[in-house]
């Protein structure tokens, strides 16, 4: 009886040991290593205090590519939750009328595929609508009649150009989120609402945006975590010393990673993580409360 | 209303004409003969500067880029084995290693699981910047920068896979399980029969996240690979244009076909294995 039960208590142990002594190999000791770094010198051994810290926070190069990142984030994520939602909504109402079902599996399928584009398969690409005798500026020197001569990925336009090629890889996964949560919520209550006499607005209102609650938290989770992989397309457009509106935190990474700055890169790491997951630990604390 | 729906299709139908131009643009290119690409594409390439002459169909189709860049770019060819060889064991690895782990957070109650979850949620969220030090600093100990494993290794314990497995097979009926169990079923048995089958869609859609990223990554061969012969083609390809100009547009579509294959394949598990990560909890 009793090694049953130890059994039993010992299962999900056996299922998870794999995975779990990998994350902690890989991830557990290597980030209580990086937290004692971020408190001492160079060679590891004496002890500084907030030393690096401070070093980091006063450092200007940190100062810019921070304000940048949030930045991004807050105009960023915002309107990626917007379109996505908006397109899902067109969608799904195309789809519940019955109509165009082929057209309509087709803009799905469309609208997804950037999510399997390298970015760097686009670089060039992207290159030819945007460099100084590129598409962009024939378009606009033809509809404005003056002479555009800007180069878009090096110039102060360097930051919506960068916030659109994020728009353009993210908005089908986004989508398709979006999409399940609202499947998820019951026909039922549009149709008792129209009977009621609730129109269009007022049915969004008090039905679907409460519908997708659920969803929403993870739609912006899963943005955020795509967020910092707009690197890749910030560094292949413009390289490693990019316009200054597009000089981001994983641009900073990189050149401290090059000199060796371990002790920033250390302290910077544990504030990020901290800056993660303190907002995370309250919401959860009080979600257990409830 | 007849008019309104009129308005949704043609936004639809221009999100999906701006997904589509890039594409053309890019395949148009790969399809032309130097010349003619010489001709209209000069400033981009970085061969010098004149006006860009774009077209979504290419002049004089041809198959010259391809011919090159199969027949005479070895480099070429070493690259994609990299990114294969890069690739390919983390899918494996994390079919052994998370969809166990997945199963025991989904199915169980155990202590410390919710914390334990939540440790793997923020895993998941932290950018590669963050754990970059503390991976260098391990693969550095073990000697294994520089080498295919630097980056197969970590990948491996992605807590993505995890995260999407878990939240499919808790959809997964208990019924099923108790039916399995009285059957005399074990649990290593229930997890074969009944959890695997019933949260493939959550397995394909995780795999194809994860080659997907894999394929498609930079900052951890930047970091990890000084050796320029094991960088995988995404890192390889930006620079090819300098190498041969005439091929880089083939090279770029070739890049991304198979994982655009692999997406218009398992669409439907895509779609059903996010939408299960979408749901409440």
């Amino acid at each position: 009886m009793q090694d049953g039960k130890l059994k039993k208590k010992l299962v999900p142990w056996l299922f998870l040991a794999p995975s779990l002594g990998g994350v902690t190999v890989f991830m557990g000791f290597p980030f209580l290593d990086v937290v004692k770094r971020s408190f001492t010198d160079t060679m590891g051994t004496r002890f500084t205090g907030i030393g690096n810290y401070r070093a980091v926070l006063e450092n200007s190069a940190f100062q810019l590519a921070a304000g940048n990142t949030m930045r991004f984030l807050i105009l960023c994520i915002p309107l990626l939750m917007t379109i996505s939602l908006g397109l899902a909504l067109l969608i799904s109402g195309e789809a519940e009328k019955h109509r165009n079902n082929g057209v309509i599996k087709n803009c799905r399928t469309v609208l997804v595929l950037p999510m399997a584009v390298p970015a760097a398969s686009l670089v060039l690409v992207w290159k030819i609508i945007l460099c100084r005798d590129g598409v962009m500026n024939q378009m606009l020197s033809r509809i404005t009649g003056t002479l555009w001569d800007v180069d878009w990925a090096f110039s102060g336009y360097a930051f919506p150009v960068l916030i659109i090629t994020y728009l353009w890889k993210h908005m089908g996964y986004d989508m398709i989120l979006w999409l399940a949560g609202l499947q998820g919520i019951p026909g039922e209550q549009y149709e008792a609402a129209k009977i009621d006499g609730a129109g269009a607005a007022a049915r969004f209102w008090y039905i679907t945006i409460p519908g997708l609650k659920g969803t929403f938290g993870m739609v912006g989770i899963l943005s955020v975590v795509n967020s910092f992989r707009v690197y890749r397309e910030a560094y292949l457009l413009a390289g490693s010393y990019p316009d200054s509106s597009i000089y981001l935190i994983p641009h900073l990474f990189a050149h401290w990673f090059l000199s060796l700055d371990i002790q920033k890169m250390t302290a910077a790491a544990v504030m990020m993580t901290g800056i993660i997951v303190i907002p995370a630990g309250v919401v959860w604390g009080i979600r257990r409360k409830k | 209303m007849k008019k309104r729906n009129g308005v949704a299709l043609a936004v639809l139908t221009t999100a999906c004409l701006l997904v589509w131009i890039p594409l053309l643009l890019m395949a148009a290119a790969s399809l032309m003969p130097e010349d003619e690409l010489y001709w209209r594409y000069l400033t981009p390439l970085g061969l010098g500067r004149d006006r860009v002459r774009a077209v979504l169909f290419p002049s004089y189709p041809s198959l010259e880029a391809f011919i090159e860049l199969l027949i005479r770019s070895p480099g070429f060819f070493i690259m994609f084995w990299n990114s294969c060889i890069q690739v390919l064991p983390v899918l494996a690895g994390q079919l052994v290693v998370a969809a166990p782990a997945a199963w025991a957070f989904a199915k169980f109650r155990f202590k410390g699981k919710e914390i334990l979850f939540g440790l793997y949620v923020i895993l998941m969220v932290l950018p590669f910047q963050v754990t970059q030090v503390s991976n260098y600093l391990v693969l550095d100990r073990i000697g294994l920068l520089d080498s295919h494993l630097a980056l197969i290794l970590p990948g491996i314990w992605s807590a993505l896979p995890v995260f999407i497995m878990a939240k499919t097979f808790e959809t997964i009926p208990g019924v099923l399980m108790e039916a399995a169990y009285l059957d005399g079923a074990g649990e290593l048995y229930t997890f074969f029969h009944v959890g695997l089958p019933l949260g493939y869609p959550a397995i394909v859609t995780s795999l194809m996240l994860s080659f997907v990223e894999g394929w498609n990554t930079l900052e951890q061969p930047i970091t990890y690979l000084k050796d320029k012969t094991l960088w995988p083609l995404s890192l390889y390809l930006p620079s090819i244009a300098e190498d041969k100009a005439s091929v880089a547009f083939a090279a770029a579509l070739i890049t991304c076909l198979l994982p655009a294959l692999i997406y218009l394949n398992c669409q439907e598990e895509l779609e059903q294995g996010v939408a299960a990560s979408g749901v409440k909890q």
